[in-house]
């Protein structure tokens, strides 16, 4: 049986870990390969790695970390950062990682996910959909690590990436980034209900019931997390974990 | 030697790096003079079936791999799209396979779209259906990763090794003889996955 997905994201900005809160004060959380090191003692599902700076730097996520990373993982990874090209995605495959996830590209150029779908299939195509509250009601989308405001809704935006041929849709709430406070459940109802590929819950996660609900209420089938799984209590003391065999088995909803 | 079959179709790394773990010496070649002195050889693959059809005929590959796998009965491991190439025939591009399973390829279709998500992605179960010294060791709840749109319908239910639940009932490793396939990536598949791959070194 199908169980869902459990993933730890991991964000980079430079060659360290940080963790963010409303995508702003990085905080560092330490050493990129020790974590994946840990992960695969922890045997997670699967790890996401987010380099946070790369598209407003106008750069690609580096290729030596992700061989890096690809040598000590036992479990697929997916990566994102600054991707706009095929030849991006080709040395990012060929570097061993399973997927790519774009975000700001994939919103100023559309066709780009048709070209990548085609070439290396749907499954290796992830979209990462970046939503903050809007003050006057209603959600929007935005892209540069929250820095530029995109018009599409995130159901439309969701809907248009999977006619693109995107194989998953990654939905981060900007609101509830670092908050450990839950899912925006109404949010991730919205895009399982709007599209047929697999939908992945990210921002707010603190607890084994957030990442419940994320699947019950929400219907995601993958159930991302940041500050859950890199702290630890109230103080937020860094100190990696996920859960183990019996606790993380969450049943599907029937 | 092992040789990993080299047609351009992505993710070669991964299992590169997991026979580096099991301390294996292995080749990545597309060179049919190397493919025929192999002793094991593994076909893998992410992508779309007639894109990877296409790139085995440009290479020459085909003939060569019939020569490897049907007559001269080199072991052979295909991963995911590597394993789905060894069926008759695929929807995917509407295309003819290597056909050395009597099977076809399809895509998942669902009607609650809700609980069915395609690619049908994540770590699922496998039924064993048969002895193999593929599945020496291998507890029977083990969970395996998968992420793939299309699946297999094998006309012969001999041939069956491993069934999934996805929605239905499907194929998720098939094999005959000397051929091993698996819908799933033993190579992403933790330490269960590592055995497998050990279980094929050892064939």
């Amino acid at each position: 049986m199908l169980r869902p997905r459990i993933i730890p994201v991991l964000l980079l900005k430079g060659n360290v870990l940080v963790k963010t809160i409303g995508f702003k004060n990085p905080k560092y959380i330490g050493d990129p390969i020790n974590a994946v090191k840990i992960f695969n003692d922890l045997r997670a599902d699967e790890l996401v790695f987010l380099d946070i700076d790369a598209s407003k730097e106008k750069r690609t996520i580096s290729l030596d970390f992700i061989k890096v990373i690809s040598e000590e993982a036992n479990m697929p990874f997916a990566v994102g950062g600054g991707i706009r090209s095929l030849d991006d995605i080709r040395n990012i495959i060929s570097a061993g990682a399973e997927k790519v996830i774009i975000n700001s590209y994939a919103i100023e150029n559309p066709d780009f996910i048709s070209e990548a779908a085609a070439a290396f299939g749907s499954s290796t195509i992830a979209v990462c959909i970046d939503v903050k509250k809007s003050w006057i009601g209603g959600r929007k989308t935005w892209t540069y690590g929250g820095s530029k405001a995109s018009s599409y809704s995130p159901v439309a935006l969701a809907q248009l990436m999977e006619k693109k041929g995107a194989g998953e849709i990654i939905i981060q709430s900007i609101d509830k980034d670092g908050e450990m406070k839950g899912y925006d459940l109404e949010l991730v109802k919205q895009i399982s209900e709007a599209v047929s590929i697999p939908v992945v819950a990210l921002g707010g996660a603190s607890t084994m019931q957030d990442l419940k609900d994320g699947h019950e209420i929400g219907f995601a089938n993958g159930l991302a997390g940041g500050s859950m799984f890199v702290y630890q209590g109230s103080k937020r003391g860094v100190l990696i974990s996920y859960p183990d065999k019996e606790e993380r088995f969450i049943p599907i909803v029937r | 030697m092992i040789v990993i079959i080299d047609y351009k179709m992505g993710n070669i790394f991964s299992v590169q790096k997991r026979l580096e773990k099991l301390n294996q010496e292995f080749i990545v070649s597309a060179d049919p003079a190397i493919i025929a002195k192999a002793d094991r050889l593994i076909l893998p693959g992410v992508g779309h079936f007639a894109v990877a059809m296409e790139n085995l005929r440009n290479t020459g590959l085909i003939e060569v791999l019939n020569q490897a796998v049907l007559i001269d009965k080199i072991p052979i491991l295909g991963i995911c799209l590597g394993m789905q190439l060894m069926c008759r025939y695929s929807e995917e591009g509407n295309c003819k396979g290597l056909g050395w399973f009597d099977a076809e390829v399809v895509k998942f279709k669902f009607e609650d779209t809700l609980r069915y998500k395609v690619p049908h992605t994540g770590w699922n179960t496998i039924s064993i259906e048969k002895e193999s010294p593929l599945m020496q060791h291998i507890p029977v709840d083990s969970e395996f990763y998968f992420i793939h749109s299309y699946y297999m319908k094998a006309n012969n239910k001999s041939d069956v090794l491993n069934y999934t639940d996805y929605g239905m009932k499907f194929a998720s490793a098939i094999s005959k003889d000397n051929i091993y396939g698996f819908q799933y990536h033993p190579e992403k598949s933790h330490d269960v996955g590592e055995l497998l791959l050990q279980n094929f070194l050892e064939v």
